[in-house]
């Protein structure tokens, strides 16, 4: 029998600066469902609940609840209309009582001038508790609770809103089986009674034990929905990565040299990073590939010494060193492009020449203070190599385009001489032109003789330049690609643990 | 030059405002002008000035030190009681130096090492310093100075030239070290953006303690060069000062969350200020609107600084975009 479609999503498109997030994206939720999305990073699946919730404007196409268009959203209307999203870390107020998170937000109405009933809060709260079959008392603060503990608040609160549509972001990652099978419990329930569930997982093993249908999104399109019976998790990785590898790298083969850096059971419970085997040889490019929150940048932070290891052996040329401050890991010349350019990667309000010299002042400075000349002569130098577009090099980095801004975070690195280069999402985010040359700059240096370690979520990008491919999964590397052996289902069945 | 105007517009508007005071009392009360008055102005302001220069590290490093005050009249008795002791005045003058750096010191470690938030941990030694001050002297003046004390002995002729050329070189000083030492370029960086700065290979808490250590070190040099003007050292110096100190430096175009701002700026704020009490005299106007008029002109500063950031953001084309989550 058919059920009626309850939530429908058609033909979303949304894209940022050019580039799409979502292209023509389908998506249709009926009555008492468990709809699973998946698909890879940066797939669009974010973007798509943002623009379920209204925390997202759509550039086109339309939503509608129980047939009636939605004209106008935002997180309170979407809120109002029984749409609620609850994310893999809980958004709880850490110091109020269970009562008080799930009353937040949707009191008021009938009460007598804004007075709390503290009576009746509480008794709301054990009733939606009750409801899930939480044994969680209203008067504990949300700071005592377990993280599935405030999971299962944050469903109560979304059912306290008589959500009707309740979307599930990864809520699985962190949860061990008991806590898994519990959640599966509650969400049986409410599907029982009819809530609409979408469900994003990258545990595919788990799909078919909870979710009815499954939607693929690749690349910001949806690729149709199937009954979950009707497919494996092979077939769904497979329709994942099923992309066309287009696009052309400027790739070329570099001898390659001896072992420059090596990492022998390296690890870092701070980072939850563990057992990490790697070698890099000069001039040669690794990529690391893996999921968000696979460890990926914990690995870089860990080598470049923002985070403390506490298992292993880090070898430079063979040699044991220890890294225990950035200004340590440059004296080394191992160099870290981090990967949120715009918080982390260049000091907005500081001129572009500052910026460029920034991890390098000491070698600028003598006993009659900073060489401004050499400063200018650096800058000038790297602003014309990397083909950074500004008027002056004394402009703030903030009046740059991204793309250039992250031509200024590179050059800050290449002018500090690596021998070890690691690129955090280097091309994140960088208009197509700036992306082009990045890649370029990556190859020339690698030709004299620098060793690339790169982490990234683009599947071609990683298969189109690097020499060898790590995939990370759950803070370890999973299996280590060369370049010949590697294909897109491989790394992403590696990366999701298979 | 367009851009150098551009670079620099809070600082000159900043100078603009002082330029349309001078021309008003130079109109109505030109006696203003006056090379004795003159003088007794700039030797008034140079404990000011001091403190502002350091103040601007502080904010320029995204921080705050309320505690200058009382560091300020700790260093103040204790270079009477040094002077007493028979010690030459070169030698107080570098010890004074040296007291204020550990107060500084402590409030940079508990800042930059510790990272507590610097209101709170400046407000604790500005109560503490004062009261353990009143606590130990009981209040009471130093007096019976030696007479190498008042302006260093050389009288007040000479002793001026000297207060203001010490300040004109730690002025200079520290424009040119600002510009010129990888600790002023780190300052501006931790300012901008701590996290960034920390990638970047910066010792951030480091950079932080060395500015608290040399604000510290000023307020002992301010001290010295206040206290040789007079007979005696009264044991409430130094109230409000971190107020004028602060205020200074916002006027001057630094911004109060860190990272812009010059000493140029800083100077030309302590001017503006430290002139408007005289020049209300010289006009006629009751002294007690100078408070008022103070307060008045830092909010105008502030409200000027957010219609210069508005300008700059619509004169700027957005080219960066939000890349997808």
């Amino acid at each position: 029998m058919e059920q009626a479609s309850l939530l429908k999503a058609a033909n979303i498109t949304k894209s940022y600066a050019g580039v799409h997030a979502l292209r023509d994206a389908s998506l249709e939720l009926r009555a008492g469902e468990v709809h699973a999305l998946v698909g890879e990073n940066g797939a669009g699946k974010s973007t798509l609940i943002k623009a379920l919730t209204g925390a997202v404007i759509p550039d086109s196409g339309e939503i509608s609840l129980d047939g009636v268009k939605i004209t106008e959203n935002s997180p309170s209307i979407s809120k109002s209309l029984g749409i609620a999203a609850i994310y893999q870390q809980p958004a709880l107020f850490p110091e109020l009582t269970v009562a008080e998170n799930i009353a937040l937000g949707h009191e008021g109405k009938g009460t007598f001038f804004g007075i709390v009933n503290w009576a009746r809060r509480k008794q709301r709260a054990k009733e939606l508790l009750d409801r899930i079959g939480a044994r969680i008392g209203p008067d504990q603060t949300a700071a005592e609770l377990s993280m599935p503990q405030q999971q299962l608040v944050e469903i109560a609160r979304a059912l306290g809103a008589n959500a009707r549509v309740l979307i599930l972001d990864e809520p699985t990652a962190s949860l061990s089986e008991e806590d898994t099978r519990n959640l599966f419990r509650v969400v049986r329930e409410l599907r029982a009674s009819g809530v609409g569930m979408i469900y994003i997982s990258h545990r595919l093993e788990e799909l078919p034990a909870i979710a009815d249908r499954v939607t693929v999104l690749r690349d910001g399109e949806t690729l149709g929905t199937h009954e979950m019976s009707d497919v494996s998790s092979k077939q769904l990785i497979q329709f994942m990565v099923g992309r066309e590898l287009s696009g052309v790298f400027p790739k070329r083969t570099v001898e390659r040299g001896d072992v420059v850096f090596e990492l022998r059971g390296f690890g870092s419970s701070e980072a939850g990073i563990r057992g990490i085997d790697l070698t890099l040889h000069t001039g040669e490019i690794v990529g690391v590939a893996g999921l968000v929150g696979a460890g990926r940048t914990e690995l870089a932070k860990t080598i470049f010494g923002l985070v403390a290891p506490d298992a292993g052996v880090m070898l430079l040329r063979g040699k044991p060193i220890t890294i225990g401050h950035p200004c340590e890991a440059i004296d080394l010349h191992i160099s870290y492009l981090p990967e949120d350019r715009r918080r982390h990667g260049v000091v907005l309000d500081l001129p572009i020449s500052s910026n460029i010299t920034l991890a390098s002042l000491k070698k600028l400075s003598g006993l009659t203070g900073m060489n401004l000349i050499k400063e200018k002569e650096i800058a000038t130098e790297y602003t014309r190599r990397l083909g950074i577009k500004t008027p002056a090099i004394y402009n703030a980095v903030s009046t740059l385009s991204g793309g250039n801004q992250q031509k200024v975070a590179l050059s800050r690195w290449l002018v500090t001489q690596p021998a070890v280069l690691i690129l955090d999402e280097p091309t994140q985010g960088v208009d197509v032109g700036s992306k082009a040359e990045i890649h370029d700059l990556m190859m020339e240096l690698a030709e004299q003789g620098v060793a690339i370690l790169m982490i990234s979520s683009e599947m071609p990008e990683l298969l189109g330049m690097c020499d060898r491919i790590a995939v990370m999964n759950n803070g370890t590397i999973e299996k280590v690609f060369k370049r010949t052996d590697a294909t897109q289902d491989l790394i992403l069945s590696a990366a999701l643990g298979h | 030059m367009a851009t150098l105007g551009k670079k620099y517009k809070r600082e000159i508007s900043a100078a603009a405002a002082l330029g349309v005071l001078l021309v008003v009392v130079a109109i109505v009360a030109p006696s203003f002008f006056a090379p004795g008055n003159l003088r007794d102005l700039v030797i008034n302001n140079v404990p000011t000035l001091l403190i502002a220069i350091g103040m601007t590290l502080v904010i320029l490093v995204g921080q705050i030190d309320i505690s200058v005050g009382s560091q300020f009249v700790v260093c103040s008795v204790a270079a009477g009681f040094l002077a007493k002791t028979g010690m030459p005045m070169p030698l107080v003058l570098v010890s004074v130096m040296l007291i204020g750096g550990v107060m500084g010191g402590l409030n940079g470690i508990l800042i930059g090492r510790l990272g507590l938030p610097s209101i709170i941990v400046t407000l604790a030694m500005l109560v503490m310093w004062r009261d353990a001050l009143r606590w130990i002297t009981e209040g009471a003046w130093v007096q019976g100075l030696p007479n190498n004390f008042q302006w260093f002995g050389l009288g007040q002729g000479s002793g001026e030239i000297v207060v203001v050329l010490i300040a004109f070189i730690l002025f200079a000083a520290f424009a040119w070290s600002l510009r010129n030492l990888v600790l002023g370029r780190n300052i501006y960086a931790v300012g901008s953006d701590t996290e960034a700065a920390r990638l970047a290979g910066i010792n951030s808490p480091g950079v932080v303690f060395w500015v608290f250590v040399i604000m510290g070190g000023l307020v002992g040099i301010a001290s010295l060069l206040n206290a040789v003007r007079f007979t005696a050292i009264p044991g409430n110096l130094g109230v409000g000062l971190e107020l004028k100190a602060i205020a200074a430096v916002v006027v001057g175009g630094s911004a109060i969350t860190g990272g812009r701002g010059t000493l140029i700026g800083t100077l030309i704020g302590v001017a503006l200020l430290g002139s408007i009490g005289t020049a209300l005299t010289f006009v006629g106007i009751n002294p007690f609107w100078e408070k008022a008029i103070q307060g008045a002109i830092i909010l105008a500063a502030l409200v000027s600084d957010v219609a210069l950031g508005r300008l700059e953001k619509h004169g700027r084309s957005d080219l960066t975009g939000t890349s997808p989550a």
